[in-house]
């Protein structure tokens, strides 16, 4: 338990102490969220599909969610690289905690990066349906940041150093968020697009963020939560045996 | 009742002896990094481990410390078997890595305080603790600077009181000394060679100072590419090789020719590293 609450203590501290990274972290995001939110609001509404602000605002939180999660993950090959992985191998304490420790301390970072993106959303002009149910709204976000953490830390096992960056970007991270529903609605899309976000992780994360925030859903709370956490249970019983495993 | 005695006396035997290494092999595919290894550390030695660079001197040190899995052989440390054992082993030694180890974002307390959460001590021994070694190696100032401000001397130094905070029965010390100055040096070695006579701490160390060796070890076992070539105290390596200092012993054990490290990624992953605006 103290081994949790240390290795997640560390992350917490290291997220405190760079404030460039977190403003760095919430600059893409908000990007998308000017840009995409402002740039194609008027056709949105003009196709009657309502305001693209309140709709873009989860699907922009969702996307900082899986970046900063899937990257505190991957902190793991720093670690390894620059040693400090050694000294939390050879102490005597189970690989399992380590590990849970570092996936609970990326998950509440990437939680609070994803949270900070709905507050600024809020200044600009994003409306929550029931501003009572944000503080859920940010469980619900630490929780979805705990799933992709977990995967992040199974990258984090399989890959020795960041040759493998790049692939793992424009091959899963992308195409995750792009396709999960996050920038358009998944109600009138071509039924390929549809399956496919079927197979997407993040479409459940951002349909349960959306539901909380603006009330609309595609698939249904219940079924998202569902999805989450059986398949971040799935990724730790993985991440864990790989994890396991490793050398240095 | 014979039997008995004779049982006990193979027991304490084996008690004694604190490491106990027999035909250990690491092979990474073609390559074949520890060959045959054997040897024996008894409780309570200083132990010195030499060999050039590349030698499998890390290597070796990694399986004992549980960091790597042997290929095949057998290890065992405080009476626990490597592969069978390993969280019993890990309770019982410190190491101090050749390479940093330390989180850089964290202050020096905080690395010490997480390295005494992870062996389990209790808070106020913990608290102590901190204070006693930070004063030790003289960083009592820098206790909540950060350690990427400090100089490589200091950080060398923060390693190493973190290695013994927890007092452990045996000290692993990978090139401890590389970076420090003499005066530090001096320090370190006769604060672990009182720990070694009060408490009888166990202390395996390796180095590429040879003065130093021979001034510490007690015993030393010289590894080349992967075989022991000798092991005994300095006047037995002296003696076997009709030389006159442990230095001209090794080499006439090694050989003259210079050897080349396998080079890691490490630098282009600095440089990468870098290039992202993470300062470590």
């Amino acid at each position: 338990m103290k081994t949790i609450y240390v290795l997640w203590l560390r992350q917490i501290k290291r997220f405190l102490r760079s404030p460039t990274r977190i403003v760095g972290a919430l600059g893409q995001p908000l990007l998308y969220f000017l840009a995409m939110g402002f740039g194609f609001g008027s056709i949105f509404r003009q196709a009657g599909a309502g305001n693209y602000i309140d709709f873009l605002a989860p699907g922009i939180m969702g996307m900082a969610i899986i970046f900063s999660a899937v990257f505190s993950g991957m902190d793991l090959i720093w670690d390894r690289q620059f040693g400090f992985l050694k000294e939390t191998l050879v102490a005597p304490v189970s690989r399992f905690n380590i590990m849970l420790g570092r996936i609970l301390g990326g998950a509440t970072t990437a939680g609070c990066q994803g949270f900070i993106v709905i507050l600024i959303a809020i200044l600009v002009g994003f409306r929550p349906h029931d501003p009572w149910l944000l503080p859920l709204v940010f469980l619900v976000g630490v929780l979805v940041a705990f799933l992709f953490a977990a995967f992040g830390m199974l990258l984090g096992t399989l890959m020795r150093d960041m040759q493998g960056f790049p692939l793992i970007m424009n091959f899963l991270i992308m195409p995750m968020f792009f396709l999960s529903g996050a920038m358009f609605p998944l109600d009138n899309v071509p039924t390929a697009l549809q399956v496919i976000a079927l197979f997407d992780p993040l479409s459940y994360g951002v349909d349960a963020l959306r539901y909380l925030l603006t009330g609309v859903t595609h698939f249904s709370l219940a079924l998202d939560i569902g999805v989450i956490v059986g398949l971040s249970m799935l990724l730790v019983v993985l991440a864990s045996s790989a994890f396991g495993r490793m050398q240095v | 009742m014979k039997d008995a005695e004779a049982d006990q006396r193979a027991g304490l035997f084996k008690l004694s002896e604190m490491i106990d290494v027999q035909h250990l092999v690491k092979r990474y595919g073609d390559f074949e990094a520890v060959k045959d290894v054997s040897f024996n550390v008894p409780e309570g030695e200083i132990f010195a481990f030499l060999g050039p660079n590349g030698a499998g001197k890390s290597t070796t040190i990694k399986m004992l410390t549980t960091l790597l899995r042997p290929t095949s052989g057998r290890i065992v440390i405080n009476g626990h078997d490597a592969a069978r054992d390993a969280f019993a082993i890990r309770r019982s030694f410190g190491i101090v890595f050749q390479d940093p180890s330390l989180d850089e974002e964290l202050t020096a307390w905080e690395n010490m305080e997480f390295h005494g959460v992870l062996y389990d001590m209790p808070r106020d021994l913990r608290h102590k603790r901190i204070d006693e070694l930070l004063k030790f190696v003289d960083l009592q100032d820098r206790t909540h600077s950060r350690v990427r401000d400090f100089s490589g001397g200091m950080k060398r130094r923060l390693e190493i009181a973190r290695g013994l905070m927890h007092q452990p029965k045996i000290i692993f010390l990978d090139e401890p000394t590389l970076g420090l100055d003499p005066q530090t040096r001096n320090h370190m070695w006769s604060y672990l060679k009182s720990l070694n006579a009060e408490q009888g701490t166990t202390i395996f160390f390796t180095t590429h100072y040879m003065e130093e060796a021979a001034k510490i070890a007690q015993r030393i076992a010289i590894i080349d590419r992967g075989v022991i070539v000798a092991t005994g105290t300095t006047e037995e390596l002296k003696a076997q090789t009709g030389t006159d200092s442990l230095e001209a012993a090794f080499l006439e054990l090694t050989g003259k020719a210079i050897r080349d490290e396998d080079s890691s990624s490490l630098d282009r992953i600095r440089n990468m590293s870098r290039m992202w605006g993470r300062n470590r």
